[in-house]
């Protein structure tokens, strides 16, 4: 089975890089941009039938840190 | 007093931590690699170096918190046993849950390496017994995540109880409420991101980390 971890800073946690990233985008030309957030995605392959409980502990054990991120599990086919 | 230097790979200051250690307290530590299981017995003090551990993948501190010695060093650390975290060791400390908040890059995004004044927050840990409260020392930071996050009731929390041990003089990263080093609600776990065990000597261009280390020999009553 195969997993997509999204991982994300919080709402309202500073993100100097994103920031970074939106003032290049500026720098571009691009000046629509409004708002960018940066965060992770981690792909995983897990043995078939590993239950939910145990790939959230995944993520909040170690994926995550869950005092500055958010993270959501995609299953990708 | 026995002490113990962790080692991950991608440690950098765990020489320097043993040198500060041997040159203070006059005994050698021992330094533990990152995959043992325990910690020497009777030792006083574990330090966890600054560094790079694991190339900070994933975040910084983050692989080395689940190494199989920060296990022994969390249930040492349950029994009261004093655990020093310099830089990437502070960061490996509150990944490791040991102490709260996090560490997030630097809000100018550079990494900064220089001195910083520090003004000591709280002189009555027993990291701190050394110095005066409100007294300003000069340590150099050399980081890129010294940016220190908690919630707001978190950090409430922490001033309150008189854990900020040491705050910057002046903004140097982003930190909330300029936080450079705290403690553990039990006292004995400090973490810091400037390097007090590179202002021993007068040769280092000072002397004003040396305290903490001497601090330690009489909090240990050894």
């Amino acid at each position: 089975m195969k997993l997509s971890i999204v991982v994300t800073l919080k709402p309202g946690v500073l993100d100097p890089q994103g920031r970074a990233i939106h003032h290049a985008l500026n720098g571009l030309g691009f000046d629509g941009v409004e708002d960018v957030r940066q965060g992770k995605l981690i792909e995983m392959e897990v043995a078939d039938g590993t239950d939910d409980a145990t790939i959230d502990q995944m993520c909040r054990r170690l994926l995550a840190n869950t005092v500055i991120e958010n993270y959501r599990v995609e299953r990708r086919a | 007093m026995k002490t113990a230097v962790i080692v991950f790979p991608g440690s950098n200051c765990d020489r320097d931590l043993a040198v500060a250690l041997d040159a203070v307290i006059g005994t050698a530590p021992t330094m533990v690699w990152h995959g043992d299981t325990t910690l020497p017995d009777d030792i006083g003090l574990v330090a966890v170096p600054g560094g790079f551990s694991y190339g900070d993948y994933l975040r910084s501190g983050a692989i080395a918190a689940r190494s199989p010695i920060m296990r022994a060093v969390v249930d040492a650390a349950a029994n009261g046993l004093p655990v020093l975290g310099v830089c990437n060791g502070f960061q490996v400390l509150t990944e490791a849950g040991l102490l709260p908040g996090a560490l997030m890059r630097n809000k100018g995004l550079a990494f900064v390496c220089r001195d910083v004044d520090l003004e000591v927050a709280n002189d009555d840990t027993r990291f701190t017994t050394r110095y005066d409260r409100g007294e300003r020392i000069s340590v150099p930071v050399a980081h890129h995540d010294g940016n220190y996050f908690a919630d707001d009731d978190t950090l409430d929390r922490l001033e309150g109880e008189g854990r900020v041990a040491f705050r910057y003089a002046e903004p140097v990263n982003g930190s909330a409420r300029r936080i450079a080093g705290l403690v553990n609600a039990a006292g004995n776990v400090l973490g810091m991101m400037p390097h007090p065990e590179r202002r021993i000597e007068a040769a280092h261009g000072g002397t004003d980390g040396r305290r903490l280390f001497e601090g330690l020999i009489g909090a240990m009553g050894a």
